[in-house]
C-alpha cells in the first residue's frame, strides 16, 4: 500500500480494503506508537470540517506525526488567488502524505495527478470521502463480526447523502440485503441502485422506519435538511417520521447498532443514546483507528 | 452557355477532406481540429445536397494530414464523417471516423461543481455510451450527455 493515494473507494481492491481494517483493528488494541515520528502530515482543509480534520490530526498525533496544515482556506494562500495546483506542489515540498478536503469534486484527483506525495480524500464536494465509508465498514465489521450476510437499513436523506451513496456502493462488494427508508422526495438515486442491480443484490424501499427496525443488523441513521425539500410544508410532514426515539427499538435484534456520520441534529433522540443499540460516538472513534491504518500503511511503517 | 462545376467546394491536390458532417456541426469540427490556426489552403461548406444524408457539410484541408487521434474527436459531433486523405488528386486512404475510448480537453465537464470548470486543469473523460455519447468525466464521474457537451 505504501505510496498509494486514497481519492475514490475504488481505487482499493477489497482485499486491500479489508487489509485497511485489519489493521486498524490492531490499532485499536495499540493506539499509541510512535512509528510516524520522522514523517510529516500535510492536513489541508480548502472548506471547515472540524470533525474530520481532528479525527486525521489525532490519527497522526497518536502515531508521533508532525502535522502542518490549514483548517480553512481564508488562512491560506488560497485566498490570495493561488491556484490548487501551486499549493499541492509547494506543501508537497514540506510533507510526506497530504490529508485534502476541498470543496470542488474531482479536487482529490487532480491533486493526486499533481503531488508527488501520496493524497488522501477528506471528502471532495458531493464526490468522494473514502475514509468515511471505511469507517462505516470497520464498525460495521467490527459489531457484527462480518461484513457479508447482513441486513442493513439506511434511513433519511438517501437522495443527496454523500455517505450513503458510498457504502452502499462499498457494501455492494458483500451479501448485503439493503433497506432503503426514506421521503418519497429523497430516495437513493437510480445511479446508486443500479450498483445494488449489477451485483444481484436485493433492496426493500419504505417510507416507514417501524417495520424495518426488527428486520435489521444495521440501522444506518443521516440527517434530513430542510433546505433539500421543494415544498416546506413536505418537510413539515415527514420530519418527525424519521426520528429515532428510544421506544422504537424495543423489538431490535440483540446484535443490532445505530449508526450515524455525525453530526446529528435530532434524528436521533438523545435517549437513544444509552441504549445498547447506540454506536454513534464509538463510529466516530473508530474513524481515528482506521485513519491511523491508513497513514501508516501509505507511508510504508507497517 | 458555360456548363456549371460540379463540384461546389474545388478539389485539393493533396490534403485531407472530411465529408458528410452534419451541416450543423462545421463550424465546431473546424473548432475541435483548431484549424482557425492552421494557416495551410482550407474550403469548406454548409448546407450542401447529399443523396445520403439531405445536407451535410465538408472540409477540405490542403498539405495537412490528421493523426487518428485528433480525426476520432470529431466523431463527437459528426459521427457520419468521412476521412479521405489525397495525394495527387488520388484518394490514398477512406475512412469512418469512430469515437475513441477517452477524449481529453476540448469538451467541458457539465457540473458546474467540477474542478475541472474552477482551476485550469484540462478535462478528460472515460467514453460510456458510444452510440448515445455519454462522457464520464474522470474527475468528479459525473456523466455528460451529448446534448449538454460544450466545447472549451
Amino acid at each position: 500500500m505504501k505510496d498509494r493515494s486514497l481519492v475514490s473507494i475504488s481505487d482499493y481492491t477489497i482485499e486491500e480494503q479489508l487489509n485497511i481494517l485489519n489493521l486498524a483493528a490492531e490499532f485499536e488494541k495499540n493506539p499509541r506508537q510512535k512509528i510516524l515520528e520522522s514523517h510529516v502530515v500535510a492536513s489541508l482543509f480548502f472548506e471547515p470540517s472540524t470533525r474530520t480534520r481532528l479525527s486525521f490530526e489525532s490519527a497522526a498525533a497518536q502515531l508521533s506525526a508532525k502535522i502542518v496544515g490549514f483548517s480553512e482556506a481564508g488562512t491560506s494562500s488560497v485566498s490570495k488567488g493561488e491556484s490548487l495546483k501551486d499549493t499541492i506542489l509547494t506543501v508537497s515540498s514540506y510533507s510526506d502524505i497530504i490529508v485534502m478536503r476541498h470543496p470542488r469534486e474531482g479536487s482529490a484527483k487532480y491533486a493526486e495527478e499533481v503531488a508527488p506525495v501520496p493524497i488522501i480524500n477528506a471528502g471532495d464536494g458531493a464526490h468522494q470521502h473514502p475514509t468515511q465509508t471505511l469507517l462505516d465498514m470497520y464498525s460495521i465489521m467490527k459489531t457484527q463480526g462480518k461484513l457479508d450476510d447482513l441486513n442493513i437499513a439506511f434511513v433519511g436523506d438517501l437522495k443527496y447523502g454523500r455517505t450513503v451513496h458510498s457504502l452502499v456502493e462499498a457494501l455492494c462488494q458483500f451479501n448485503t440485503t439493503f433497506h432503503l427508508v426514506s421521503p418519497t422526495e429523497l430516495k437513493l438515486p437510480s445511479y446508486v441502485k443500479q450498483h445494488i442491480k449489477d451485483k444481484k443484490l436485493t433492496y426493500h424501499q419504505y417510507t416507514e422506519m417501524n417495520e424495518v427496525i426488527p428486520e435489521v443488523d444495521i440501522l444506518y441513521m443521516t440527517r434530513i435538511q430542510k433546505e433539500r425539500f421543494s415544498d416546506p410544508i413536505e418537510y413539515e410532514r415527514v420530519k418527525d417520521a424519521y426520528i429515532l426515539r428510544l421506544p422504537m427499538l424495543e423489538n431490535a435484534k440483540e446484535n443490532m447498532k445505530v449508526l450515524h456520520p455525525l453530526p446529528r441534529v435530532n434524528e436521533i433522540d438523545e435517549d437513544v443514546d444509552n441504549s445498547p443499540q447506540a454506536y454513534y460516538f464509538q463510529q466516530a472513534k473508530n474513524g481515528v483507528y482506521v485513519r491511523m491504518a491508513l497513514l501508516a500503511s501509505i507511508l510504508g511503517v507497517v | 452557355m458555360e456548363e456549371r462545376k460540379e463540384l461546389k467546394v474545388n478539389a485539393i491536390e493533396n490534403g485531407t477532406v472530411i465529408d458528410h458532417i452534419p451541416t450543423q456541426s462545421v463550424f465546431q469540427v473546424i473548432h475541435i481540429l483548431n484549424l482557425q490556426e492552421c494557416e495551410n489552403q482550407i474550403l469548406f461548406g454548409t448546407g450542401l445536397e447529399s443523396k445520403k444524408y439531405g445536407k451535410k457539410g465538408i472540409i477540405k484541408v490542403s498539405e495537412r494530414f490528421f493523426a487518428p487521434k485528433d480525426v476520432n474527436k470529431i466523431a463527437l459531433v459528426a459521427p457520419t464523417a468521412t476521412l479521405i486523405e489525397i495525394k495527387n488528386y488520388k484518394v490514398t486512404v477512406k475512412k469512418n471516423v469512430s469515437i475513441p475510448n477517452e477524449v481529453s480537453t476540448f469538451v467541458k465537464c457539465v457540473n458546474p461543481n467540477c474542478i475541472t470548470n474552477h482551476e485550469n486543469v484540462a478535462t478528460k473523460f472515460k467514453v460510456l455510451d458510444k452510440k448515445k455519447v455519454k462522457l464520464q468525466c474522470l474527475y468528479c464521474e459525473k456523466s455528460t450527455a451529448q446534448d449538454n457537451f460544450t466545447f472549451i
